[in-house]
């Protein structure tokens, strides 16, 4: 174990430490102090249920501040570049939702003020579909949605 | 629970770093059998990607199993001058890690 990965545990087990013991005391809900997983969200079955899942709405504004990347046509379903670039402010989350999948959210990016607008990642789009991606900025939920085709499915080799 | 590597190529440009990671990892979903045997291929894919510069967290991402095979991950952020190092670490659904760092050019 390296230095850099001990002290990463150490950090991580005081800071669960101190977490639990405001849980304890009811202080605060454990979905707001640390962000797991969100488990709820990426088993969810629709879009509307991942939305839920990750920000309890589904309430997404469609936005020209997000530009969201993908191919119109994919050839191999089973990696499908998406980018989103984004020029809103305070952006706290994005997340890419693909509509027909089995469990439609693919990632769920958590950022910080040092986020400079832009992510990307290649994702499995089971059939032709419509991508989402989701931007959380200010407290309210932002929108853009591209459709991709897809001629060879992404799931199922 | 070998810890496996990632590659990651960190380029400053203007005020901005562009850091571009891939992963390796099956990414299965669960649903996919084996040819030979006809099993399904239990679920198996990174949960979690944390990618720190100098020790601060720039970005945390989440991932299902709908995010492809050998990952690829690439995104922009500010306040780090070249010559800084950015670490990128994962963990599975099964609980093994993986991890690598670069310096920023």
């Amino acid at each position: 174990m390296s230095d850099v990965k001990r002290r990463l545990l150490l950090k991580a087990t005081l800071a669960s430490g101190a977490i639990g013991v405001a849980v304890g005391a009811g202080l605060l809900r454990p979905r707001v102090v640390l962000a797991a997983w969100p488990e709820q969200a990426f088993q969810a079955k629709s879009v509307s249920d991942a939305l839920k899942g990750l920000y309890e709405s589904d309430a997404a504004v469609e936005s020209a501040d997000i530009k969201l990347k993908a191919p119109d046509i994919a050839e191999n379903g089973a990696v499908v570049p998406v980018e989103v670039s984004t020029s809103l402010d305070n952006v706290k989350s994005i997340g890419i939702v693909i509509e027909k999948n089995g469990r439609p959210l693919a990632a769920d990016f958590q950022l910080t003020d040092r986020f400079a607008g832009k992510v990307s990642t290649r994702v499995k789009v089971a059939e032709s579909s419509k991508v989402m991606a989701v931007v959380e900025s200010g407290g309210k939920l932002y929108s853009a949605a591209k459709e991709v085709k897809v001629t060879i499915g992404g799931c199922g080799g | 629970m070998a810890d496996k590597d990632v590659k990651i190529r960190a380029q400053h440009k203007g005020d901005v770093t562009e850091v571009k990671a891939l992963m390796s990892h099956p990414m299965e979903t669960g649903n996919r059998k084996d040819q030979k045997t006809g099993e399904v291929i239990p679920e198996h894919y990174i949960t979690e990607v944390n990618c720190q510069h100098s020790g601060e967290t720039v970005l945390t991402a989440f991932w299902g199993p709908s995010v492809s095979k050998n990952p690829y991950l690439s995104f922009e952020f500010k306040g780090a001058q070249p010559g800084d190092t950015v670490t990128i670490s994962w963990v599975d659904n099964k609980g093994e890690t993986g991890t690598g760092e670069a310096t920023i050019k």
